[in-house]
């Protein structure tokens, strides 16, 4: 029998999962534990030595969340992934593993404004600098690199505006200057986009959006593409250097492709503790099943508003990839080519107080600071997520005062369109 | 043979069909990779034999070291080596001396060496190149699943209860051949650059 490839749907039901061996139980139970017992004294230090695969303390793996990151890690082309309690917690898990203080890494402008908040604060307080570069302009990218850069971060899709970025283009500066690129995949998922396909070394979510789909539970996650050497030029110690809290093993010489992800885990979560509630991974896991079906719901859903939007007397300007003239509708044909994704932006002629109006007049969409849920939702960015930003700094990240974003769901679009022109009209 | 990717039932058929490892490079040193492959290894049933000419009469898991493969006292399935990608070709040409002859020639995670992979293979032996047994036996039992790793297999059986000592099931679907797509194209850009 020839290996063949699953179709994405269904690993996206499948894969790492199977069912228990002692009971049987088909659906993914919930590892609700915070240890596990040892066989002996001789198995537990192998597991503690890193010698033997398996289970010590939930902070470190539980077999729920394993199944979680073994299903990411096959949706994106990964060798391994590591399940984390946010899409923030998994940036920094990430960077610990690559940065020393003094270090740099080079980010995308147009960023969830979370990132340019954790980036610019609480990494600076660490020594970690954050170059920011425009992935409108990939020159700009290389014009940041130094000795010091030591990875590059972006979006697939970027937040607010849904704006596609030129992965390839910015992988290749990544290759040059011999560091990772991360994409964090969040708004695309890999139904949309694999940005390992496409030279990404590491993948990060928040599982809390498109992945879980639900709006019920927090989680990130952080995939290993198994492509990066990270022993070459001894940049990264962490990696490369005999680790002393095991003994002196190397991580990469011992655990090859998937080094990274172990990293993370045996080094980053087991240290810094942002442990997934195997609870939540169960909920994100049960969401992933109808990732495709949902996506797609969500970007036709999506594509009809921009539309019926982009027609409407009282809208100024839709920003979407996936209507025919839009400044990134080439990459998006390119890039995710099944849709544009369901979060966008739109600018009201009436500025600042039409933005606030609006929010306050819609019935079906909900204002608030998610996206990725099956419900619609909108906010005003500049008065919100983004008012944090001076306002240079807002329209930069594309979050001008008259701005609104919605993340479409997946309710009958003609619901949404009709809310939206009532709300307008109001 | 592709050596850039190699597919499941490959990988499968060497890991059930081998009984007996000599681990040529294997270490007595307990953070050593080769001393964790080895004790896995021993534990799921293979017979195994440390090569090593610097830790002659000592043990591993109570396997007397011996100095090279001319001094095995029994058959040998398999070859597991681990050294660098420059000390592979000596050990195949000692290898292909034996009678009878291996059926298998590893070469360990980080290890490549073409030119003794198509003289092994021109006498009949399978190779595989820069992989570690330890890793593929747990990736196609679903037992690393355990850390996150990409099994790159399904199931719809009801998983084998682990517990020490046993030998997993290998009998899972794999999807694809060897590894990831991405993983594969940089192995093979690094070979090519080095």
């Amino acid at each position: 029998m020839t290996d063949r490839l699953p179709g994405f749907s269904t690993l996206a039901v499948h894969a790492g999962a199977q069912p228990d061996p002692t009971t049987g139980a088909r659906a993914t139970p919930i590892y609700q534990t915070t240890s596990f017992v040892f066989n002996d004294a001789d198995h537990a230090a192998s597991l503690f030595g890193l010698q033997a695969f398996g289970n010590i303390y939930t902070r470190i793996g539980n077999p729920t969340n394993a199944v979680l990151e073994e299903r990411v890690a096959a949706l994106e082309g990964g060798t391994a992934a590591l399940a984390v309690a946010s899409g923030h917690a998994a940036q920094l898990v990430v960077l610990q593993q690559l940065l020393r203080p003094g270090d740099e890494i080079i980010a995308a402008r147009k960023l969830y404004g979370g990132s340019i908040n954790q980036f610019t604060h609480a990494f600076k307080a660490f020594g970690w600098n954050v170059a920011w570069a425009d992935p409108d302009e990939i020159e700009s990218f290389e014009r940041a690199v130094t000795p010091h850069t030591k990875a590059i971060f972006i979006e697939s899709i970027a937040n607010p505006a849904g704006s596609i970025t030129d992965i390839e283009a910015i992988a290749a500066v990544a290759r040059k200057a011999g560091v990772p690129l991360i994409v964090d995949n969040t708004l695309a998922s890999p139904y949309l986009i694999k940005p390992i396909d496409h030279g990404a070394d590491i993948v990060v979510h928040s599982l809390t959006k498109f992945l879980g789909g639900h709006g019920n539970s927090l989680g990130g996650i952080i995939v290993d593409a198994g492509t990066f050497d990270w022993s070459k030029d001894n940049k990264y110690p962490m990696l490369s250097e005999p680790r002393p809290e095991y003994h002196g093993i190397r991580i990469q010489e011992t655990f090859g492709n998937f080094a990274f992800a172990i990293a993370c885990r045996v080094l980053g979560l087991r240290d810094l503790g942002p442990a997934l509630s195997p609870f939540n991974a169960f909920m994100i896991l049960t969401g992933i099943e109808t990732l495709p079906l949902r996506m797609q719901k969500h970007c036709d859903n999506a594509k009809a508003v921009a539309e019926f939007l982009s027609t409407h007397p009282a809208v100024s300007a839709v920003n979407y990839a996936g209507l025919p003239g839009d400044k990134y509708n080439a990459l998006q044909r390119k890039y995710a080519p099944k849709g544009a994704g369901a979060v966008f932006t739109f600018s009201l002629k009436g500025g600042y107080d039409a933005g606030v109006n609006l929010v306050s007049n819609l019935k079906l969409f909900s204002h608030l600071a998610n996206v990725g849920d099956t419900r619609s939702l909108v906010i005003h960015p500049a008065s919100t997520t983004h008012s944090q930003l001076d306002d240079a700094a807002k329209v930069k990240s594309g979050a001008a005062p008259e701005v609104v974003r919605l993340s479409i769901g997946i309710e009958d679009k003609e619901d949404l369109i009709a809310d939206l022109d009532q709300a307008l009209r109001a | 043979m592709n050596h850039d990717a190699y597919d499941d039932n490959y990988i499968r058929s060497i890991l059930n069909n081998v009984k007996s490892i000599a681990m040529v490079g294997a270490s007595p040193v307990n953070v050593r990779p080769s001393f964790f492959a080895f004790k896995y290894l021993a534990q799921r049933g293979y017979d195994m034999i440390p090569v090593n000419p610097g830790h002659v009469g000592k043990a591993l898991m109570g396997k007397p070291f011996v100095a090279s493969l001319a001094d095995i006292d029994r058959p040998i399935d398999m070859i597991d080596i681990f050294r660098n990608s420059s000390h592979i070709m000596p050990v195949v040409e000692e290898a292909l001396k034996l009678s009878p002859l291996p059926k298998v020639i590893w070469m360990q995670l980080g290890a490549r060496d073409d030119a003794a992979a198509e003289k092994a293979e021109a006498a009949g032996l399978k190779v595989v190149m820069n992989r570690c047994p330890k890793i593929e036996y747990g990736r196609l039992s679903s037992e690393i699943s355990w850390m996150g790793v990409n099994s790159r297999t399904l199931s719809s059986k009801r998983a084998p209860i682990p517990t020490q000592g046993m030998r997993l099931s290998l009998n899972r679907t794999s999807f694809g051949g060897g590894q990831t797509a991405a993983s594969d194209r940089a192995a093979k850009n690094k070979t090519e650059t080095t």
